[in-house]
């Protein structure tokens, strides 16, 4: 996947990397921004780490604070997990861990060498899309597509979990060996992604669909 | 956030002894909470130990019950099959918390430890004990609407933000931990925790460097069992409150700066009181701050209502 045709000129990532590589430079932290910091702050740690990230083992010096999430978006330039809240709270960044969904913003890249990364851009291509994609395409399950990349890698987690047979919130006994995917079910064990404008029932379709779920 | 160096631990031992060794160190686990504070500097560690990849995440049966590895994730755990046939309130509770999301990082020791989601213990603007002690208590004349009506003062009116704990006090769970001189302990969750009266910033009883192994159940009282939680949305919010019954063992969720393990309650019922009666001995005592005046009628109805859906659950 390329970011920019070859002609074009800088794209505002390049230019505002441009500009923090200039700073780091020059010797402007942005931790010497700010005046009030105590004098205990200390320098920045690199560290040298392995991630394996849609099959390819890439190798990358970060930051110890950079987040699972920025480490995909700005070293490894996969930007298809968003940045909505950076806390935990909208699900955007969901990737999957292991097989695991997990929100990647609330997690640092120094904690992951040597889990198995899943991004969207690993789950399918623009010829070959996952059937969450292409469900999410045929069901119109977004309207901005900001939180689309979080909702399907969160919806195909989902499905892996509920394979499993584990029980959620929404349902009656948890001690219960099948728990059909109701719509309640699937809206409970999906509400860790919001969408901001609200294409909910579009979502559940789409999941429904690619669950094959009647 | 602030720089920190990292490292990660090699057992459980080591751990202990980086964290006792290095000034401002601290484990770090699923991190859902803690990178959360990071972001917002509320949490300024020097130095992080990653205690994720310890062989703590076990859950096992024993001859006293189950003992639960402090690194089992939130949802391995509401997921284990003793424990939803079992113990299926602790089930309940762990899946009423948090997304899919977060209880897949989330692990048992570091729910235990998770900070209060007091407004004011977020805001960096405002004063909050808790956050900076001496400072003052934001919250006694501010937005209380989620803060404690039970075992607070003015120091500090912050509730323990957990389901999970919730339920683990009312099947009376203890807390076993290791320090960095390699010796065990074994404290009961209902002492775990340290009242907010003169050092609210300090939570629990753990010392530097103890770290929590796991966490042990002895066998469920008879009776059935039911967690309930009333919040501001249906699913993805904290507890405004909520309530975890085992048999007649009742614990609250917020109310108070732990579990709160309804005793009184219990004691009136062991005496024939109705559950409503019950309810109300509880509550002498109770203080609402203006915001949060609801929860106390609202715990009343939500003892009497829970115990009577367990009673249900016992006869079917």
């Amino acid at each position: 996947m390329s970011d920019k045709n070859p002609t074009d000129g800088p794209t505002r990532r390049e230019f505002l990397q441009s500009v923090a590589a200039v700073a780091a430079l020059s010797g402007v932290s942005s931790s010497d921004t700010f005046a009030a910091e105590p004098a205990q702050a200390m320098k920045p740690v690199i560290q040298k780490i392995q991630l394996d990230v849609n099959g390819t083992v890439r190798s990358l010096s970060v930051d110890t604070r950079t987040t699972l999430l920025d480490a995909l978006r700005e070293h490894l330039r996969l930007t298809g997990s968003k940045k909505g809240c950076d806390h935990g709270q909208c699900g955007a960044c969901t990737v999957l861990v292991d097989d695991m969904r997990i929100v990647s913003c609330l997690s640092l890249a120094v904690m992951h060498e040597g889990d198995k990364i899943t991004t969207v851009e690993g789950l399918g291509t623009s010829g070959k899309l996952h059937p969450m994609q292409a469900a999410f395409v045929e069901h119109d399950g977004f309207q901005c597509g900001y939180c689309t990349p979080g909702q399907i890698c969160s919806a195909v987690g989902m499905l892996e979990e509920h394979r499993k047979g584990w029980p959620s919130h929404a349902t009656a006994d948890v001690a219960a060996t099948s728990i059909a995917l109701s719509d309640a079910e699937i809206r409970e064990r999906m509400s860790g992604n919001l969408c901001r404008c609200a294409a909910y029932p579009n979502i559940l379709a789409a999941i429904k669909d690619a669950g094959g779920i009647a | 956030m602030r720089s920190f160096t990292y490292e990660r631990a090699s057992d459980a031992q080591a751990a202990a002894r980086a964290v006792m060794d290095q000034p401002n160190a601290k484990f770090i686990a699923g991190g859902t909470n803690l990178l959360d504070l990071m972001k917002l500097q509320i949490e300024t560690p020097a130095h992080l130990i990653d205690v994720s990849r310890l062989p703590l995440a076990k859950i096992e049966q024993t001859d006293s019950g189950l003992r639960i590895g402090a690194l089992v994730r939130n949802s391995a755990l509401a997921a284990d099959r003793h424990v939803r046939e079992v113990y299926p309130v602790l089930s309940e509770a762990l899946l009423a918390g948090a997304s899919g999301q977060l209880r897949n990082k989330a692990t048992t020791g570091g729910n235990l430890l998770q900070r209060t989601r007091c407004f004011y213990f977020y805001n960096r603007d405002k004063p909050c004990n808790k956050r900076e002690p001496g400072s003052g208590c934001s919250a006694l004349e501010g937005i209380n609407r989620n803060n404690a009506v039970l075992a607070a003062n003015n120091t500090c009116i912050a509730v323990h933000p957990s389901d999970m704990a919730v339920a683990m006090m009312a099947l009376n769970a203890k807390v076993e931990t290791v320090s960095a001189a390699g010796t065990t302990r074994t404290i009961t969750l209902n002492d775990f925790y340290t009242p907010p009266d003169t050092h609210p910033n300090i939570e629990t009883q753990l010392k530097p460097g103890e770290l929590i192994t796991s966490v042990s159940l002895p066998p469920p009282p008879s009776g059935g069992q039911v967690y309930r939680k009333v919040r501001d949305r249906a699913s993805y919010a904290f507890a405004l409150v909520s309530v975890a019954v085992a048999g007649n063992q009742i614990a609250l969720g917020g109310v108070a700066y732990k579990p709160w393990r309804a005793s009184k309650a219990e004691a009136a019922l062991g005496s024939g009181a109705s559950p409503t009666a019950a309810a109300e001995a509880e509550l002498i005592g109770a203080k609402g701050y203006g915001g949060n005046d609801f929860k106390i009628p609202l715990v009343r109805r939500i003892i009497a209502s829970t115990l009577a859906q367990s009673r249900e659950k016992s006869r079917a």
